[in-house]
């Protein structure tokens, strides 16, 4: 199925607006997992006929990663860049599959000026359910044994724990929880900017742990709600050599399968 | 004798209440070395978050039984502090327990209801020891505990066990010199748990027992006012700080990194010059991005330190520490305190100013290996229960290393220079954002 995905530029020229901003995010644009995840949220929104666009390629990272590495200057330098450009459309309101792009956006760039209503996709969908434009039945999913990973700046960063859970629960699946979840959920170990470099010397890696912990569920899915996230339990998975049995799927594509988008 | 264990008495209080402002007064000259954090906000917020973490406790009851045991001590803490305005006021004018006759029979039962308390408080001690020594969990056997913190915990709870033996031999004594009817000592109290103590002393002499009680409530009194200086040298600090700490804290929410306003200007000058202007300009430019001392950290960060109980609930949940990484955000806060302690002794001996030691928090406590160990997951913070943030001091030390010295590991200076080069911390060009449309 093809998709539409219009961009804010080509409305702009068309004399029209979007709704709302879909804010891909690098992982997103770039990795082959997360593509997969950004093509579903983008079925869920065709087939809601929602009024959205992209940035395309006037989209630039967030700056979060180098924030969290340490380099606040080039993260002022990619905000102030993102703001002028969500500005110069008038942009208000922004949604967003990936919880660091979410969080650096709602938090951090108020103070620089940007200020937007910005929502992560699990809170999207949850209220287009809410609006009755979205309609979901288990499907394929139903009684499935599915464990959900809070990740650390969707879930501690921004207390959004329930989202995520209740559309898992729409989908008549069973959802089971690991022994450490919501505020004590552990880290998948991508965060701080983790994921673009090797770790410190330890008896152990961090997603390893993290999938272990989901494993001891006996869940047959693993949803996440993060790229990045996703990319470490599929990593854990696979050392784990469970990749057959368990599935590591973002809670967009649960929502895209359930409804044969 | 007259007069002489009123002065006695005195000169104790003196200089005990001295030695203890001198210790308060050193803590913070040594706090506000750091940066102003404005934090003067939100007031009602404040004293909200206040009272439900500080007074309230509510954190501890992540861990039920711990949070009980430890209520236990902390109500009896507070208590026993209203039985010690009258031990001070008797001391001081010659009496003996000089509310019996004020409150009559609320007298008897405070008494009795102190007794218990002091009985609860020694049971939750000899847990807290065993917890600590004999079932020994792992918190607190990691290896910044090792010597002085690990010392420290347990002087602390025989500290509280001698001064609630001391209190109810008081007591004890006090019951049988009252039977005998004794000078001065009047018929008052009532004392469910020291009556289990009466037959140590039966038989005694009157004046071996007024010999005793005065030898217990002298102690007693004498064991406060040093439990009250060893504050200052102990993890249990934070019986007093926690209130500011939890009051001064960050209510925003945990993701929201501070943002630097000075770099703000300096960017904005870069790319929008004609509106860089009407940004305020700063009273002095930065001399130093980032932190490598204790200088460079906000003032609340410092306070943190000093409120730290080393309990450990930090680096239990760390994902860095759980997997065998050297990073400890326990081990964050110990070191910026004893490095603050260092700087503070060093302008003590210097007499009011600082003389450069050579030294610094960054590398002289705080290794790059464990900064770069942390995935900035927040669960440190979330788990603290006196609300201290050890991920701001690991993120402002962060800033240091890459922006003061470029000392980013080799892989995440490429993923910035991805960054800078082309918006994405891959080298994918940015014209190549939308492929994913096309791809199946
Ligand atoms: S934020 Fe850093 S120090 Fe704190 S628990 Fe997470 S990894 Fe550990
Ligand atoms: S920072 Fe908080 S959680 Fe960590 S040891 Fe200190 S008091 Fe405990």
């Amino acid at each position: 199925m093809s998709v539409e995905v219009p961009t804010l530029a080509s409305l702009q020229a068309q004399g029209k607006k979007a709704a709302v901003v879909f804010w891909v995010g690098c992982a997103g644009s770039f990795d082959d997992r997360a593509k997969k995840i950004t093509k579903a949220f983008v079925k869920i929104l065709n087939h809601t006929q929602t009024s959205f666009a992209v940035l395309g390629t006037e989209e630039s990272c967030t700056g979060d990663p180098a924030k969290r590495a340490g380099n606040e200057f080039l993260f002022q330098m990619q905000a102030l860049q993102n703001i002028s450009t969500l500005d110069s459309y008038g942009v208000t309101k922004i949604v967003t599959t990936c919880p660091h792009c979410f969080n650096t956006l709602k938090n951090e760039y108020p103070e620089l000026g940007g200020h937007y209503k910005v929502m992560h996709h699990t809170q999207f969908l949850k209220s287009l359910i809410k609006e009755g434009s979205l309609k979901v039945e288990g499907g394929s999913y139903k009684g499935k044994r599915i464990t959900y990973h809070d990740p650390c700046y969707l879930g501690r960063a921004n207390k959004i724990f329930e989202a995520p859970r209740d559309l898992i629960k729409k989908l008549d699946a069973e959802l089971v929880e690991m022994k450490a979840c919501k505020t004590k959920g552990l880290c998948c170990g991508a965060g701080g900017a983790q994921m673009f470099k090797d770790a410190e010397e330890g008896d152990k890696e961090i997603n390893i742990e993290r999938t272990e912990q989901a494993l001891d569920t006996q869940a047959e899915i693993i949803a996440a709600a993060c790229p990045f996230c996703n990319t470490m339990m599929t990593d854990g998975i696979k050392n784990k050599k469970q990749e057959d049995e368990v599935k590591i799927m973002d809670v967009a594509e649960l929502i895209a399968n359930a409804n044969n988008l | 004798m007259g007069y002489l264990p009123n002065f006695i008495f005195l000169c104790l209080l003196i200089f005990g209440g001295g030695f203890f402002t001198r210790n308060i007064l050193r803590i913070k000259r040594n706090i506000l070395l750091g940066k102003e954090a404005g934090r003067n906000d939100q007031k009602s917020e404040r004293w909200k978050h206040m009272v439900r973490v500080a007074l309230g406790q509510s954190k501890m009851g992540v861990k039920p039984v711990a949070a009980a045991l430890h209520l236990v001590v902390y109500i009896g803490f507070i208590l026993i502090n209203i039985e010690l305005l009258e031990i001070i006021l008797d001391g001081l004018l010659g009496t003996h327990r000089l509310f019996a006759p004020l409150l009559g029979s609320i007298y008897d039962f405070l008494i009795g209801s102190f007794e218990i308390l002091a009985l609860l408080v020694l049971i939750a001690v000899i847990f807290f020891w065993t917890r600590r020594n004999l079932v020994k969990i792992e918190r607190f056997w990691k290896s910044e505990m090792k010597g002085w913190p690990k010392r420290d915990a347990d002087y602390i709870l025989y500290f509280e066990v001698v001064l609630m033996l001391l209190f109810l031999s008081m007591n004890a004594t006090d019951a049988l010199l009252q039977q005998q009817a004794a000078e001065s000592y009047i018929k008052a109290g009532s004392f469910p748990v020291s009556q289990f103590l009466t037959p140590l002393f039966e038989g005694l002499g009157l004046e071996a027992l007024i010999l005793l009680e005065r030898s217990f409530w002298w102690a007693h009194i004498t064991g406060i006012i040093i439990f009250l200086n060893y504050l200052y040298y102990s993890k249990h600090l934070h019986i007093l700080l926690a209130f500011p700490n939890t009051f001064y804290a960050n209510l925003d929410s945990q993701g929201k990194f501070s943002i630097d306003t000075d770099i703000k200007r300096e960017v904005m000058l870069m790319l929008f010059p004609e509106k860089a202007a009407t940004e305020p300009e700063s009273s002095s430019p930065p001399d130093k991005f980032g932190a490598s001392d204790v200088f460079d950290l906000k003032w609340t960060q410092l306070m943190n330190a000093y409120s730290c109980t080393e309990c450990g609930r930090c680096t239990e949940v760390c994902p860095a520490n759980q997997t065998g990484k050297k990073l400890s955000p326990r081990k964050i806060m110990m070191d910026t305190r004893d490095r603050l302690e260092e700087v503070g002794i060093n302008i003590n001996v210097n007499k009011g100013v600082f003389e450069d030691d050579q030294k610094q928090l960054l590398n002289d406590y705080i290794s790059p290996e464990e900064l770069w160990a942390c995935t900035s997951c927040n669960a440190c913070v979330e788990a603290c229960p006196v609300a201290i943030d050890p991920l701001s001091i690991i993120m402002d030390m962060r800033q240091y290393l890459v922006m003061e010295q470029s000392a980013a590991p080799q892989e995440l200076n490429a993923m910035m220079g991805n960054i800078e080069n082309n918006g994405a911390p891959w080298p994918f060009s940015n014209q190549d954002r939308l492929q994913w449309i096309n791809e199946k």
